[in-house]
């Protein structure tokens, strides 16, 4: 361990500050998925990702990691300042104009640590895919992580790329799903129901593993067990269990904090929840 | 007018297939995909020497098109292979969003493209993919003009960084360029100089435009034509320059006049020289099942039409 839980959930807080506050502050975003996926960013970007300081778009001799459900970028944004790959006082310009920080992420800004354009759903797999294949042709043994969202998974190109990998036996790869249930109409079994994604995957050849992402512990344990699992042919899908919203008490469990802004009374407080621990940007 | 012969016919696909497999030999890092039509596409050379940098997508457009951005990092230049019809309507958003708005260096190749696929049918004659293609910012769009050009604009994407749009087509048609020429992108071929109009074609049309300009020539016109191979960018320059001197132009392709090279042509007229134009190319239209040369006779993309077009604007000059 490179940290302990503790530090490492202090680091997830001091994120899940950053995204209130970025979203408050152009009143636009979406605050839900990125609070409900503190803990997996926190987990990979500071205990299990293997990356270099330099960011290079080729990422040679490094795992790399795609964001697939883009628009939960405000936790990406926090976690990457956070990590080193550009200071954190840029955060202030979340969707502003000029800024680097687009609504999506996006490489066209040339923000680091960023290495293809996601907010158009379902794209993010077969990306990861395609490095995961020039890592092999490389002789590059490093991993290549996705996260996606559970109701992304009704694009079909997902369901293409998860015929591929196993078929590739791109064992390399380490997709996890934000498993929270929801999406912008409401809960996805009332939307279109995903069914069992376990059940799915498995037929499809993945090996599936189950975590509480929402547990730092659980998804520290649970990624670095991913990694146990690759080398044996088939790519890795961890469910990955969390709450939309997770650590602010008003936002969790509901869809209606997918897309919507706190206004300054809410934002009060959401952050009298959640402790500043690294110095608000 | 110049005299051009041929002493064979080929497809523009197989000169796809054989700058694919000479540019594989040249760069390791060249790879290719395909979505299940490597016999339509000629990647049986490629994928004979090199079977490591071939990967066979099934039938999954989408995937094939994100698995070649995500193949672009860590330094591969992907060549992705299908017909055009699927390389473009069909994965629009993918090309938009992990291509072109992530600047990829992915060459997206498209075969089949427009009326001369011919009996297929119009499920699969694509006639809008150069406009689709070419409002992508920062999307170069090529579309070759015989087996010779083809093989050598394949070279040529290969060695330029940033995402290009390839098309080419199907049927045999006769090969009149140069084997050895140097092809550099957004640079137009002069076909033959001359002075009363300007005929700009590319792709298939641009053989129709040399037999017009026997044609023209019987009729005492002396027809400048210019073969644009490279729609996106332009070359505003080659264009400007014969159009100053003729005064008129006819513009031809394969493809839809909506969104096509004509309106390319004519954006560039009405900003910096407006002229008398026309077009010859289809009309808002989808196709149908025919032979190739059937086709092209019905939806008014021969020699004849050009030359008539040609007659009409030449009316029009003040």
């Amino acid at each position: 361990m490179k940290h302990t839980i503790k530090e490492l959930e202090d680091i997830a807080s001091q994120i899940r500050r950053d995204i209130v506050r970025m979203v408050h502050g152009c009143q636009s975003g979406h605050p839900g998925g990125s609070l409900g996926c503190a803990d997996f960013f926190t987990a990979l970007y500071f205990e299990v990702l293997n990356h270099k300081k330099e960011f290079s778009m080729d990422g040679i001799g490094e795992d790399l990691f795609f964001l697939s459900n883009g628009h939960i970028s405000p936790v990406w944004y926090s976690t990457l300042a956070h990590a080193g790959y550009f200071d954190k006082s840029e955060l202030a310009t979340f969707r502003k104009l000029d800024s680097r920080l687009q609504g999506h992420p996006t490489t066209h800004e040339h923000l680091p640590g960023i290495r293809v354009a996601s907010g158009s759903l379902g794209q993010g797999m077969s990306v990861a895919i395609g490095a995961a294949l020039t890592k092999r042709l490389n002789g590059d043994k490093s991993y290549v992580f996705t996260l996606h969202g559970d109701g992304e998974l009704q694009e079909g190109q997902n369901w293409e790329a998860a015929m591929f990998a196993p078929f590739h036996e791109l064992d390399t790869l380490i997709c996890s799903v934000d498993y929270n249930g929801q999406q912008i109409d409401g809960p996805t079994k009332k939307v279109l129901s995903l069914d069992s994604l376990q059940a799915k995957f498995e037929a499809f050849g993945w090996h599936v593993i189950n975590t509480d992402g929402n547990d730092m512990q659980a998804i520290v344990e649970g990624l670095h067990y991913a990694k146990t699992l690759t080398g044996k042919g088939k790519p890795i899908l961890n469910l990955m269990s969390t709450q939309m919203g997770a650590g602010v008490d008003y936002m969790m469990g509901s869809h209606k904090w997918h897309g919507t802004a706190p206004n300054d009374e809410q934002l009060a407080a959401a952050l009298a929840q959640l402790p500043e621990t690294l110095g608000d940007y | 007018m110049k005299k051009y012969t041929y002493t064979e016919k080929k497809d523009t696909r197989s000169g796809f297939g054989a700058g694919l497999h000479e540019a594989g030999k040249k760069n390791e890092n060249v790879v290719a995909l395909c979505a299940d039509l490597v016999g339509s596409l000629k990647m049986d050379a490629f994928i004979k020497d090199f079977p490591e940098r071939f990967t066979q997508v099934g039938i999954a457009e989408a995937n094939m098109i994100g698995i070649a951005a995500g193949m672009t990092i860590g330094g591969k230049i992907p060549f992705t292979g299908t017909f055009a019809n699927f390389s473009t309507g069909r994965v629009y958003d993918q090309i938009r969003q992990s291509v072109a708005y992530s600047n990829k260096n992915v060459k997206i190749c498209a075969s089949h493209a427009g009326l001369t696929l011919g009996e297929d049918g119009a499920t699969h004659q694509i006639l809008e993919d150069i406009g689709l293609m070419k409002m992508l910012p920062g999307m170069v769009v090529i579309n070759p003009c015989d087996y010779n050009q083809t093989k050598a604009a394949t070279l040529a994407i290969a060695e330029y960084e940033g995402p290009v749009y390839l098309r080419f087509g199907r049927p045999v048609i006769p090969v009149f360029t140069d084997p050895d020429q140097k092809f550099e992108i957004g640079k137009a071929w002069m076909v033959n100089e001359g002075k009363d109009v300007t005929i700009i074609a590319t792709g298939h049309m641009v053989w129709k435009a040399i037999e017009a300009g026997e044609k023209l020539a019987e009729l005492g016109i002396d027809a400048e034509i210019i073969n644009i191979h490279t729609i996106k960018p332009l070359d505003d320059e080659a264009i400007l320059k014969s159009v100053k001197k003729t005064g008129c132009v006819v513009t031809c392709e394969e493809h839809n006049k909506f969104g096509g090279l004509g309106e390319s042509v004519a954006r560039l007229l009405t900003t910096e020289l407006p002229t008398p134009q026309e077009f010859v190319a289809t009309n808002d239209t989808f196709g149908e099942s025919g032979t190739p040369d059937q086709l092209m006779a019905k939806y008014g993309l021969d020699a004849v039409n050009i030359v008539e077009a040609v007659q009409k604007v030449i009316g029009r000059k003040k």
